[in-house]
Order: C-alpha cells, then sequence, then structure tokens
C-alpha cells in the first residue's frame, strides 16, 4: 500500500465513497479509501433504501431534498454501466394518532417553507394511492412523489467506479489500528497493511466512527442500535410508495425488483454493536406490516437481516473537525437515515475541507451543539 | 464450458460468464457478487450458487475453496408467509 495520501477516507460505505468522488471530481489527487470488509458491508449496505425528503428538521429536509436532485441524474452524472434503480414511487407517512398528526403538521410547514412538494391527504385519498392499506383509525397521511427507492450496493458501485476512474484508491479488508497526530494536527493513519501519512483523514465509519475517534482520544456523541430487516420474495409492482407509520414503527417499500423490504424499530433495543437476527423481530415485523397492509401476509420472507443506526442526540448528523485533531473530519451520526443524504453530504464536506462556499451552513451540522448549543432534534425517525 | 448459457444462480438467472466477468473486474468474494449482481438473494438464498461462485473464485486466486469467505447465513432456512409469523395461520 502506498506510504502517504493527501487524503485518507476510513469508511467504505456510501458517505466515504461519495466523499471521495467529491474532492477528486474538485480536482483533489490522491486520495485513499480504507475499508474494514467491502464496500457497503456496513450500515449502507443493511439499510431500508428509502429515500425521503419528509423530514422534521430543516437541516435533514434540505439534504434530502437536494440529494433527490442527485439521485435523478445518478446514471448519468457518475456514468454507470448497471442501474442505481432509483424510483419515485413516493413516500406515504401515515398518522394514527392526533399527536403524531399534529407533528406531521409542523414537519409539512416546514417542508413546504423548503419548497418540498408534500400533500395532507385523507384516509380516503391514502387507499387511492396503496389501495391495500389499512385505513381503520387513520387520521390522515402526508405524501411525497418525488421521494422513493435507490439500490444502496448499486449508488456505492456507482461512486466507486466513477471515483476510480478520477485516480481514487481502494483499499478494502483493510483495518485502521490507529491515528498519530503532532502538535494537533493529524500527521497519519496506521492500519493492516501499513501506515499511510496524511494531513486531512475523513472519519465515514459509521457506528464506528466513535472508535475512530478514540484513536485521537476525542469521545464522540454517538452510539450505535441495532434495527432489523426482512425482504421477501417479488411479486408484480402493486405498492407505489414506502409506507411509514410511525405509530407501528414501520416502515415498508416494494423494490423495483419486485420484493419487498420492511423493518420495525424496537423501543428497548439496547446501545449496543450487535448485529445478529432476531426471532423476535420477525414476528414484531410480521404483526405490524400485516395491520397496516394485511395484503401482504400471503408474501414470503426470504432473507432477514440487521445492521446498526448511528444514533446522534439529536438524529441529525454530525459535519465537523475534531477538536485538537485538526485536519480529522468526521461524517457519522446519520441515525438512520445517512444513505439518502449522502450525495449532498459529501458535497457539503468536500466545499469546507477545500475552503469552497458551502452550499448550506455546515456549522449547522457542528459538535458545538452537544455543549450548550441549540440541538436539531428530528422527530421523523422510524 | 459454454459460459454463455450455464447458469450459476438458477433464483437470478446468472450465468458463469456474468460470474467471470465480475472476477476479472476485481469483485473479490461471494458478498461483493452477490450485492452487484443478486446471485445467492433469490428464495433458495445461495445453497446453489454459493458453492459454485467460491469454486471460481478458488480457480481464479489459486487458493483452496475452503479459504473462500463464506456469506453470512440468515434466517430463514426456507421462504415463509409473514402470515404466519404473524400468527394468522
Amino acid at each position: 500500500m502506498q506510504k502517504s495520501a493527501n487524503v485518507v477516507i476510513i469508511g467504505g460505505g456510501i458517505t466515504g465513497c461519495a466523499t471521495a468522488y467529491e474532492l477528486a471530481v474538485r480536482g483533489v489527487k490522491d486520495i485513499v479509501v480504507i475499508e474494514k470488509q467491502y464496500l457497503s458491508s456496513g450500515a449502507t449496505g443493511r439499510c431500508g433504501a428509502g429515500v425521503r425528503q419528509q423530514w422534521g428538521t430543516e437541516t435533514n429536509a434540505i439534504l434530502a431534498r437536494d440529494s433527490v436532485k442527485r439521485f435523478e441524474g445518478m446514471n448519468e452524472e457518475l456514468e454507470y454501466d448497471r442501474d442505481i434503480e432509483f424510483k419515485q414511487g413516493g413516500y406515504l407517512m401515515v398518522s394514527y394518532t392526533q399527536n403524531e398528526w399534529n407533528q406531521y403538521k409542523k414537519n409539512v410547514a416546514i417542508q413546504h417553507s423548503l419548497g418540498i412538494p408534500t400533500k395532507m391527504i385523507t384516509p380516503q385519498e391514502a387507499q387511492e394511492i396503496v389501495p391495500h392499506l389499512n385505513i381503520n383509525g387513520l387520521i390522515g397521511a402526508t405524501f411525497c412523489q418525488s421521494d422513493g427507492h435507490a439500490n444502496p450496493f448499486h449508488v456505492v458501485d456507482a461512486y466507486y467506479k466513477a471515483a476510480s476512474r478520477l485516480g481514487v484508491k481502494f483499499e478494502t479488508y483493510t483495518s485502521v489500528t490507529g491515528i498519530t497526530r503532532e502538535n494537533g494536527k493529524v500527521t497519519s493513519v496506521q492500519t493492516s497493511k501499513g501506515d499511510i501519512a496524511a494531513s486531512i483523514v475523513i472519519n465515514a465509519c459509521g457506528y464506528a466512527a466513535g472508535t475512530i475517534c478514540k484513536m485521537v482520544g476525542f469521545e464522540l456523541p454517538l452510539y450505535p442500535q441495532r434495527h432489523q430487516a426482512l425482504v421477501t420474495e417479488p411479486v408484480e409492482p402493486c405498492q407505489g410508495p414506502m409506507v411509514i407509520s410511525l405509530h407501528h414503527r414501520l416502515y415498508c417499500q416494494q423494490t423495483p425488483h419486485g420484493s419487498f423490504i420492511m423493518g420495525v424499530g424496537d423501543p428497548n433495543e439496547p446501545k449496543d454493536f450487535n448485529i445478529n437476527s432476531s426471532w423476535e423481530f420477525l414476528e414484531d415485523v410480521a404483526r405490524q406490516a400485516t395491520t397496516v397492509l394485511p395484503l401482504l401476509k400471503n408474501l414470503r420472507v426470504v432473507r432477514q437481516w440487521s445492521g446498526l443506526y448511528d444514533m446522534s442526540p439529536d438524529a441529525n448528523p454530525i459535519l465537523d473537525e475534531v477538536p485538537d485533531a485538526k485536519g480529522m473530519w468526521v461524517a457519522a451520526g446519520f441515525s438512520g437515515h445517512g444513505f439518502m443524504v449522502a450525495p449532498q453530504t459529501a458535497v457539503l464536506l468536500a466545499q469546507k475541507i477545500l475552503g469552497q462556499n458551502c452550499f448550506m451552513p455546515i456549522e449547522r451540522f457542528g459538535l458545538e451543539r452537544f455543549s450548550g448549543g441549540e440541538l436539531l432534534l428530528e422527530s421523523a425517525v422510524v | 464450458m459454454q459460459t454463455k448459457e450455464t447458469i450459476v444462480c438458477r433464483c437470478e438467472d446468472i450465468t458463469l460468464e456474468e460470474i467471470k466477468s465480475l472476477i476479472d473486474q476485481g469483485y473479490r468474494t461471494i458478498d461483493e457478487i452477490k450485492r452487484v449482481i443478486r446471485a445467492g438473494m433469490g428464495p433458495c438464498q445461495g445453497r446453489t450458487c454459493r458453492m459454485l461462485i467460491a469454486q471460481e473464485l478458488a480457480k481464479y486466486y489459486g487458493i483452496p475453496v475452503g479459504e473462500v469467505l463464506m456469506p453470512t447465513f440468515r434466517p430463514t432456512v426456507r421462504p415463509v408467509k409473514l402470515g404466519t409469523f404473524a400468527g394468522g395461520e
């Protein structure tokens, strides 16, 4: 492996690969991406593959809104030889309680102020969009047609190939074992394949970002949380949008391949690195999904898996330079929605690192908000 | 062998030629190949193709099949209806 680089990116998920591309396309030479296993082996490849703009904080909503525009033209922009499978079937967020509905109204006001075309609709209108939706007890729903789905494996593959063509090197099956600082600045990264000297290091390790920060003596306010998902056999297209019911802790969508991907959040999930699949999850998600979408009871489950959310205290990302380790940047804390915001997260980070004008104030994602600043408190997380 | 006509993954209709092409492009493990082309993601969960792909990787890298990294074996063992898990049938 090479002995030095201009930029070392730790983490070969969507954030690391997209950031490598955005730096390279802005003219940065000599970038190395270090990945412990294979590309998209962490949270990216285990996510629910949803892309939505219906968020409850301006910060998440802006990143998601602008990322949707990038997904729309991604096959062409990255000259991808496959298809990222971007499907804009919308997101239907259904509400079964008055509290939830009140929150949705506030969220939609924020979305409208940013030009996100979310509609507030009646139960009957929701059923016209998803005919097999159970509307018993449904108060209303919000729907945004331009939300949807993209294939995380192919999006990472597309960024990987585009970045490679620009000269970025990818070192897979390589672990980071230490990071050296001198006079408060990062100087090199130690790996299982040798040391690389670098003055800019980007920590895009998702749930492992805390472990990497500890190597420079910094405690990142972030914790891992297991989320499980399953996929069914493929069937003919019958559900356009991703359906989210926060009340049932459920998300469920049909992919362009025809299979259904779904998951439920477990409020009792401990803060832990466990990624085993559990039997209890299958029963829980099956009950919730067949309550909200009864028709799905006939679908066969072919596989379940789990992954880790990198939870930040306010469910908004952390994009900042580490105090006392200048040159080391954190891009983590995406709290379960890093995939859908990655295209613009990567742009923002690249702009900041290169001293260019940022398309939105990156300071809003800074670490200071956890030490007396104002938290961004996102309400719309499954 | 007719690599264009030899099906390796029967669930997803993946040919030997497609697998060999990905290996030539540098996709190094069964996991990587699976994620790009869906080999092993169908209803049988790779029962047939997993070992066939392992053989191709072993040949390409000149290593014993036993040294090829296996993907995680995930539930369910066979496809089961959601209604069964929900307790409705």
